[in-house]
């Protein structure tokens, strides 16, 4: 919370390892390319972010202008990893836009084992292919569904209701 | 052979293991990789013919729910195993796309159903996050008290089902009651026993009732004896101990590895706590210790939860002294309804209310993280707005999930008898896991 009076948020960007961050609500957020993605969070394991804490992915299809720093070109997918330094009690979010025509990424599985599950679950639900994963299965939804249910174009499923005794339609 | 075809599991089958190298053997138990050398006996890679892989789950009483776990099994020792998951899995995430921002805490409520009100509370604190408003003290304090009494609630939740995975079946029935004089005063702030819809973006639903001190006072008398009495019946008892001790011991490297949060980390000697270490709410205001193991086995599991609930009682004895007087939620016409007795006499208030729960408010563009430390670990929830009033996409980080990872590593060379004692040290709760 402090963290927002002291930086808003249209300072200039600056580059943390070369990859373009901003403030988003007082939270520090990196904005690395796809190829500079896996080099980020090594260096950044390096400063100290030795907890993976959370990844998750965003199907921004239905937002195709979601607000990304200058020098980021926005794509439909984006994969956000909120890492933690225990040491410097800092939260770092590393976003990184991920292109519908090739949903692909590089797995961190090697740096951050914890990432084993997170990577299947974003794999499950919107499709995005961590390359160098070691089992790289659906893990919520059934082996043989079909689909990625988290993506906007997924509609959300329907069960018809039949109320017993209900009035006959007229 | 066709038979086999036909009762495969397809891609999540657990693979008939082969002969490996050690590097590869750790890979396949699901260990943390960068182990630098191996430890004793890994070379002995069994062959096919004399292990067996047997389901536990998704219906096993010791599973805590509907987790499935793949083990193989060399006479009564698990070699490895695999947690299958994804059979509560009710799209939980997607749900909340189509929920407006009030509407919201409805539906992640029902996530971690042990600790509801803490699902609330990371949902609403991403909302108030996104939103810039600042919530009045008293809603602040309301919330810590619900909080802590249902930290209270839920570890004592665990000690009893550990109880009864461990065969001290009385520790359960006396879980159960004591987690019954909680859910009785929540019900009585809330209407509800679980599931409670109480902490909202703005404040809290409703103010506490008359006689809510009380209540709580009610409450810490009568916890600590009860706690003297699991004590006396669990910690000493050579038998429990034998049970407990040295079983699913993880170390602090491997726990930061996997992203392991709460009790489990904290066993291994690591005393990190969101409440103290990245103070939300008030905190930072209230005198507590953070407590720590030292072996990391499922023993000093046991105790951290035990104390867990000492410590809360301090914060509740605190936050009843600070407890201060004012607005329940906040009064900003944009987020909160207005008071009940004003739609009677305002059209204005009454056209006020229908459009905060029939459109809701609508949220400046942007992300958040925010995370809380829940019984069982960071609780962290993703929100991104795009201007709407409904989420554009709504994560949130179950600790169970990310802890359950660590079960093929604690039970990796374990008797199978202690593999129950190792996926309860481990508190799963599945809602929470497939949400």
């Amino acid at each position: 919370m402090a963290e927002a009076e002291e930086v808003p948020p249209e300072e200039e960007p600056a580059l943390i390892h070369g990859a373009v961050s901003s403030m988003s609500r007082g939270q520090l957020v990196v904005h690395p390319h796809r190829s500079e993605y896996l080099d980020l969070i090594g260096s950044l394991y390096d400063d100290g972010y030795r907890v993976c804490v959370d990844l998750t992915g965003v199907d921004y299809l239905l937002a195709a202008n979601h607000p990304v720093p200058a020098g980021v070109t926005p794509e439909r997918f984006e994969v956000a990893v909120n890492l933690l330094s225990m040491e410097l009690r800092q939260r770092i979010r590393v976003r990184v836009q991920v292109p519908e025509s090739d949903p692909q990424l590089p797995s961190i599985f090697h740096l951050h084992p914890g990432t084993e599950a997170m990577e299947r679950e974003t794999y499950d639900m919107f499709g995005i292919v961590f390359a160098g994963h070691p089992d790289l299965t659906r893990i919520l939804m059934p082996d043989d569904w079909e689909g990625h249910p988290l993506r906007k174009d997924y509609g959300i499923g329907r069960i018809p209701v039949q109320f017993k005794g209900a009035p006959p339609e007229r | 052979m066709s038979s086999s075809t036909e009762l495969s599991e397809g891609a999540q089958e657990l693979q008939a293991s082969q002969r490996t190298a050690g590097v590869e053997y750790l890979r396949e138990a699901g260990s943390v990789l960068r182990i630098p050398h191996l430890p004793e006996g890994v070379e002995e890679v069994p062959t096919g013919d004399d292990t067996m892989i047997i389901n536990m789950g998704p219906q096993h009483p010791s599973t805590h729910g509907v987790l499935r776990v793949m083990m193989e099994l060399q006479g009564e020792t698990v070699l490895r195993c695999k947690p299958v998951m994804g059979y509560l899995h009710t799209g939980m995430e997607k749900t909340g796309e189509e929920l407006t921002y009030l509407q919201g805490p409805t539906n992640t409520t029902r996530m971690d159903y042990v600790s509801p009100l803490f699902n609330e509370l990371v949902f609403s604190l991403a909302t108030e996050k996104l939103l810039d408003v600042e919530i009045p003290p008293r809603a602040t304090w309301i919330r810590m008290l619900m909080c802590e009494l249902n930290r209270m609630s839920s570890q004592v939740l665990w000690l009893a089902t550990n109880g009864m995975d461990l065969g001290a079946v009385s520790m359960m029935i006396y879980g159960f009651r004591e987690r019954e004089m909680i859910l009785a005063f929540f019900e009585k702030v809330t209407g509800l026993r679980m599931n409670h819809n109480y902490i909202r973006p703005g404040g809290v639903a409703v103010d506490l009732p008359e006689g809510w001190r009380d209540d709580v006072l009610g409450i810490l008398e009568t916890f600590p004896e009860r706690l003297d009495e699991y004590d006396l019946l669990l910690t000493g008892q050579p038998i429990w101990q034998e049970r407990t001790q040295g079983v699913g011991v993880i170390t602090t490297e491997e726990c930061l590895a996997l992203g392991v949060t709460g009790p489990i980390l904290r066993s291994t000697g690591l005393p990190w706590d969101l409440r103290r270490d990245q103070p939300y709410l008030a905190y930072d205001q209230v005198d507590f210790d953070v407590i720590v193991g030292s072996y990391g086995d499922t023993f000093d599991r046991y105790a951290i939860r035990l104390n867990e609930v000492r410590e809360s009682i301090k914060i509740v004895h605190q936050i009843l002294d600070k407890m201060p007087s004012g607005d329940y939620k906040v009064q900003d016409k944009k987020v909160t309804p207005p008071p009940r007795h004003r739609i009677d006499e305002s059209m204005e208030a009454l056209i006020h209310h229908f459009k905060i729960f029939t459109e809701g408010f609508r949220v400046p563009e942007g992300e958040v993280y925010v995370a809380v430390e829940s019984p069982r670990g960071e609780l962290g929830c993703y929100l991104v707005s795009d201007g709407s009033a409904k989420p554009y996409r709504m994560h949130v980080r179950g600790p169970s999930f990310v802890n359950l990872q660590a079960l093929p590593h604690m039970i990796r060379g374990a008797l199978i008898a202690d593999a129950v004692a190792v996926i309860s040290t481990i508190d799963p709760i599945m809602g929470e896991v497939d949400r």
